[in-house]
């Protein structure tokens, strides 16, 4: 007997070497659950479906292979749309297959109907409505190809409840993709990595910067920093495409970056983009970034190339394949240019500096705003910088890094640093607060040998907390590190700097106890509340065996520094003095 | 900000002409005009779409429809020899007929339709002369315009 298009499709994943899909069942996708009944493909039950497609996504981001999640028609459909326009903004290869209405309902206002394709089309690299269950094999082949090649992204595929259930007529299962309009350039043009290279070699002052792009590239991205000796910053994106403990990393650039490498960037004569798309937290004011520099581009979407900047010589391809190419017989060395930069971290420059000549780039009085932050009420309270030092001493090497969205994204992004590519893992264009949970599980499903350890706060982590049952109901080992202030504290930040402390709706207050929650779910919790829990308790519950949710309590005036207001320059930063200690130094 | 006109090859499959048509609002691109239509191949559509952006968005323009996995080809006929058209049915109040037909026949467009009170008006041509159509018959007293929007097609090599 012929297959029904809903076996075939699991047969078909299985094919493609899916191992894992993270879902939740449904009325439209009834015939897909049976057919897993006895399947060998892995299903992940999470509780809500947006948390079954950030788990999908967290797994993709950590595994580098399609992150695949099902849901069924209508809510179950539209409960993805988040979770896809996240992977969208990050670029993460999805593969999400929805459940749709019998095709004769189609268009009635039926039952659970929504028009998903529709609905996800600006938030999806492309999307299908299957009507004929004899295209469900070529289809999930193209939505996996298109997923995970080019410039990856999420692929929805829609399957009315009749396609599912009907036999296919041939067997179809070989139907190869078929994507004449699909064209993917990973090679570089020769003559423009010819420019880049002389370029590159000419400089005076050369700088990396490097985004999420750059993740598959890390081996040659190290070789070319150390043949040309060229200082790198990534974005939050790009954390762990280059080692974060190299001396010639920088750290972050950006809205939240360290001085000395949003200082470089203004500073230097060639800036080498790799796969990042010059976000405007990033930039800062365009017009005023990286004034002095001449700009090469490379990027696999010609789209990104002269999209927020012009570059001078852009090179579309794959990183992976175009890193190598620029690479010579010749090392070259910039000792007076890393000199330089290693500057802006001594603390003569962090001081206010009220006599100092105007900052050329900006005519910004002083490249360094010192005046002292808001104080901390509670002096004796943990403070984020302390938890997460912790954390980085105690798992070492192992760390896959998971956040929330928020400042225990950015704590996170300053004080854990990664040397390993894909272990970083963040909601970085869409800010996707809720994010950090159900991607946690899905990194550790896909790299068990390693920690996974999420940074949260009390916000993020409400907005997917049901997913507390997923880890607990398959004993995924993630680590969860709370920062609880019992505020919102990013929104809260801002509205100390820019609305004059008027804290409106940022007060979410002391409820739930996260601790008698984490043990209604059955998993084990403490409270950390002193510096010497900090140093006694928080160790033993990260090196014990399985998920564990470690709330620490810290002041909601903590605040994340230093910061380039939106719209100002990248010299204008404030409060630059409390910078984590630079890769150098540590 | 300059016009451009674009014919972008596409799978004529449903959804297309939404995925085009999102693309322009999302990334806020000017559309002036959209046509759509089959070709010498059933399977394949052809939208002609003139856009209205300064230089470097008109590139983004572009690269954006490129990356859209329904289309298959892009041509810039802005630059082109090309052959321009667009059709345009026009009603009129028909109180001086025989200045209307005047103008009519200047324009070499026809009368299609004929009522006690209105005539309806066929003119084709590249969009300036529809346009400046229109604008000779606005003093008689426009009721109703449909237009195409423009189609067009680049001359073959002619040696």
């Amino acid at each position: 007997m012929a297959l029904t298009g809903a076996e075939a499709l699991v047969s078909t994943l299985t094919e493609m070497g899916v191992e894992y899909v993270f879902g939740y069942p449904g009325g439209a996708v009834l015939p897909i659950y049976d057919a897993l009944y006895n399947s060998s493909l892995k299903h992940i039950l999470t509780r809500h479906e947006q948390g079954a497609a950030h788990a999908a996504d967290g797994y993709a981001r950590a595994t580098r292979k399609p992150g695949v999640v099902i849901a069924t028609s209508g809510p179950g459909a539209t409960n993805l749309v988040t979770g896809l326009a996240n992977a969208y903004m990050d670029s993460v290869p999805l593969v999400a297959i929805t459940g749709q209405v019998h095709s004769g309902l189609i268009g009635k206002d039926s039952f659970q109907e929504a028009d998903i394709m529709g609905i996800t089309m600006p938030v999806t690299k492309h999307n299908y409505l299957v009507k004929d269950g004899n295209s469900i094999p070529r289809v999930i082949k193209e939505a996996l190809f298109i997923a995970n090649t080019g410039r990856p992204g999420p692929v929805l595929v829609d399957i009315t409840k009749d396609a599912l259930m009907n036999h296919l007529l041939e067997p179809l299962l070989d139907a190869e993709i078929d994507l004449p309009g699909y064209r993917v350039k990973t090679t570089g043009h020769p003559r423009q990595i010819m420019l880049a290279k002389n370029l590159i070699q000419e400089a005076k002052r050369p700088l990396i910067y490097a985004g999420g792009g750059a993740g598959d590239a890390g081996e040659s991205l190290l070789q070319l920093v150390e043949q040309y000796d060229i200082p790198v910053t990534t974005t939050l994106m790009g954390l762990g495409a280059f080692p974060g403990n190299h001396p010639l990393n920088l750290g972050m650039l950006g809205m939240h970056g360290t001085p000395w490498a949003n200082m470089a960037i203004q500073e230097c004569d060639v800036l080498i983009a790799i796969g990042a798309r010059f976000d405007d937290r990033v930039t800062g004011n365009l017009s005023k970034f990286a004034p002095k520099a001449k700009i090469i581009h490379i990027d696999i979407d010609a789209a990104e190339i002269g999209k927020n900047v012009k570059a001078d010589i852009p090179i579309v391809g794959d990183a992976k394949s175009i890193l190598p190419e620029l690479l010579g017989t010749e090392k070259l060395t910039h000792p007076n240019w890393i000199a330089e930069i290693r500057e802006f971290a001594l603390p003569k420059y962090q001081a206010n500096k009220p006599n100092s000549d105007p900052c050329e780039v900006c005519n910004v009085p002083n490249l360094f705003n010192a005046t002292p932050p808001p104080p901390c009420k509670r002096q004796e309270s943990v403070t984020p910088k302390q938890v997460l030092e912790v954390v980085a001493a105690t798992i070492k090497d192992k760390i896959i890094v998971a956040t929330d969205v928020g400042q225990n994204q950015m704590w996170a992004a300053q004080y854990l640093p990664v040397d390993k590519p894909h272990s970083f893992i963040t909601s970085g264009g869409l800010g996707t607060m809720g994010y950090g949970l159900p991607a946690a599980l899905g990194a550790q499903l896909g790299r068990p040998d390693e920690q996974v350890v999420l940074v949260t706060g009390d916000g993020s982590l409400q907005m997917n907390i049901q997913e507390l049952a997923t880890i607990a109901t398959y004993d995924i080992p993630v680590k969860i590190v709370l920062l609880n202030n019992r505020v919102l504290g990013m929104v809260r930040q801002w509205q100390t700097i820019f609305y004059e402390s008027r804290y409106s709706q940022t007060c979410t207050g002391s409820v739930p106890d996260f601790c008698l929650l984490a043990s209604a779910y059955s998993l084990p919790a403490v409270k950390i509340l002193t510096r010497e829990d900090c140093q006694t308790k928080l160790p033993e519950a990260l090196l014990t065996k399985g998920p564990y949710l470690i709330e620490v309590a810290i002041d909601p005036d903590e605040s994340v520094w230093p910061m380039v207001a939106p719209g100002a320059s990248l010299c204008e930063m404030l409060h630059a003095e409390l910078t984590p200690k630079p890769a150098w130094e540590r | 900000m300059s016009k451009v006109t674009l014919a972008v090859l596409v799978n004529n499959e449903p959804g297309v002409l939404s995925r085009v048509a999102g693309l322009f609002t999302r990334r806020g691109y000017n559309i002036h005009s959209l046509a759509v239509g089959p070709t010498e191949d059933n399977s394949i559509s052809r939208i002609t779409i003139v856009v209205e952006e300064d230089e470097q968005r008109l590139e983004q323009v572009t690269k954006q429809l490129h990356k859209l996995i329904d289309v298959l080809k892009i041509t810039d006929l802005t630059y082109e020899e090309r052959v321009e058209r667009e059709l345009a049915l026009i009603k009129v109040k028909g109180d001086k007929r025989s200045e209307i037909l005047q103008i009519v026949d200047i324009f070499r467009a026809k009368i299609v339709d004929v009522s006690p009170k209105e005539v309806m008006v066929e003119v084709t041509g590249d969009m300036e002369k529809v346009d400046a159509f229109i604008q000779m018959l606005d003093s008689y007293g426009i009721t109703e315009i449909v237009r195409t929007g423009k189609i067009a097609l680049a001359r073959s090599a002619k040696n």
